[in-house]
């Protein structure tokens, strides 16, 4: 009698979960997540990725694998469900992309600016002034240095090398007025990039 | 006009003391701490010897003002055990949605940080700027 109740416990539970993968992928009916419960789920993988590094380059490299394995998935989704877009391959392009669709998809607005580096040709600077994941988290002065947005150094990521044009990703606080919590992400793309680029311009 | 704010967790210690206007005299850490843990120790008596309500209704909710002559002191316990207290002058009757609002405030900029250990002295710039912005609009 017990073992048949927990049997049907189980094919319960299981039944939902195929009802979640047999949902259409092209506009579910719940598209957003509540800010505060995703805030909370962020804390903890902080604090998790916390216990398990010795240090701050070693807890940003951590977020920023996390944040590598969400952007390749949100990369096909996007791919799927917009409409009007297709791959780019070429380094502005991608930038555009990821500064209006993939900021759009995430977060609900565009990416605040895009920049090109002056005194590297090969630096590119996508600025977000409030991330809203990042809302809710004040550092620490002891670990001034590190940024929470490498999580969203890592979406970037993973979005550029689907793109074609792989490139090494930080992200860095730059407090300015009124916007304590100004994030700038950092690409700086790898040299046969920039080579590549370089060709395609002078074939043009 | 809201002179001081404290926040006291679930064991009575003092998490966060601000003053925000001079009119008050100033407390040391020390003394600071001494009235955290004096407050939770009368706020608990206080809902313990209440009478008994009628109809099942729920434990009394402990002390919610203190008047002297020159000030009043207000305080909002969650039901997690965590009391918002606030001094004012005798002008503010009742601040129990400003008190709600700082406890908002708390839920947002302490528990969803990660560097925060519960139970801990709140540490955070953001917590600290928008709860002064929100005493002075009160």
């Amino acid at each position: 009698m017990q073992a048949s109740n927990l049997l049907k416990l189980d094919t319960r539970a299981s039944k939902r979960s195929n009802m979640l993968l047999e949902q259409s992928l092209a506009k579910p009916r719940r598209d957003k997540v509540s800010l505060g419960a995703f805030a909370f789920l962020f804390a903890e993988i902080i604090r998790y990725s916390q216990n398990r590094v010795l240090g701050i380059q070693d807890l940003e490299a951590k977020l920023n694998e996390l944040g590598k394995r969400v952007g390749v998935r949100v990369f096909e989704l996007l791919m799927w469900r917009e409409k009007n877009v297709h791959r780019e391959t070429r380094v502005l392009p991608t930038l555009m992309f990821i500064n209006t669709v993939v900021w759009r998809a995430l977060f609900d607005k565009q990416a605040d600016s895009l920049g090109h580096s002056t005194e590297n040709d090969d630096e590119y600077m996508i600025t977000d002034n409030e991330p809203s994941i990042l809302k809710y988290i004040s550092v620490p002065k002891e670990m001034a240095s590190f940024s929470p947005g490498a999580f969203l150094a890592g979406v970037v990521e993973a979005i550029v090398e689907g793109c074609q044009c792989p490139a090494r990703v930080t992200s860095h606080l730059v407090p300015a007025d009124g916007m304590p919590l100004k994030t700038v992400i950092l690409l700086k793309f790898s040299q046969e990039v920039m080579e590549r680029e370089k060709r395609l311009e002078t074939t043009k | 006009m809201i002179h001081a704010v404290f926040i006291i967790n679930r064991s009575g210690g003092l998490i966060y003391n601000r003053n925000y206007s001079s009119q008050l005299a100033q407390l040391t850490s020390n003394e600071a701490l001494i009235f955290a843990g004096t407050f939770h120790g009368i706020h608990a008596l206080a809902a313990r010897i209440s009478p008994a309500l009628k109809g099942g209704a729920t434990r009394d909710l402990g002390i919610q003002t203190i008047d002297t002559k020159n000030f009043r002191l207000h305080c909002f316990q969650t039901p997690t055990g965590i009391k918002f207290i606030a001094a004012t002058d005798l002008l503010q009757v009742s601040l129990a949605d400003m008190l709600t609002s700082v406890y908002r405030l708390y839920c947002d900029y302490a528990l969803k940080n990660p560097f925060y250990n519960l139970e801990m002295p709140i540490r955070s710039d953001m917590f600290d700027a928008l709860l002064l912005k929100l005493v002075q609009a009160a």
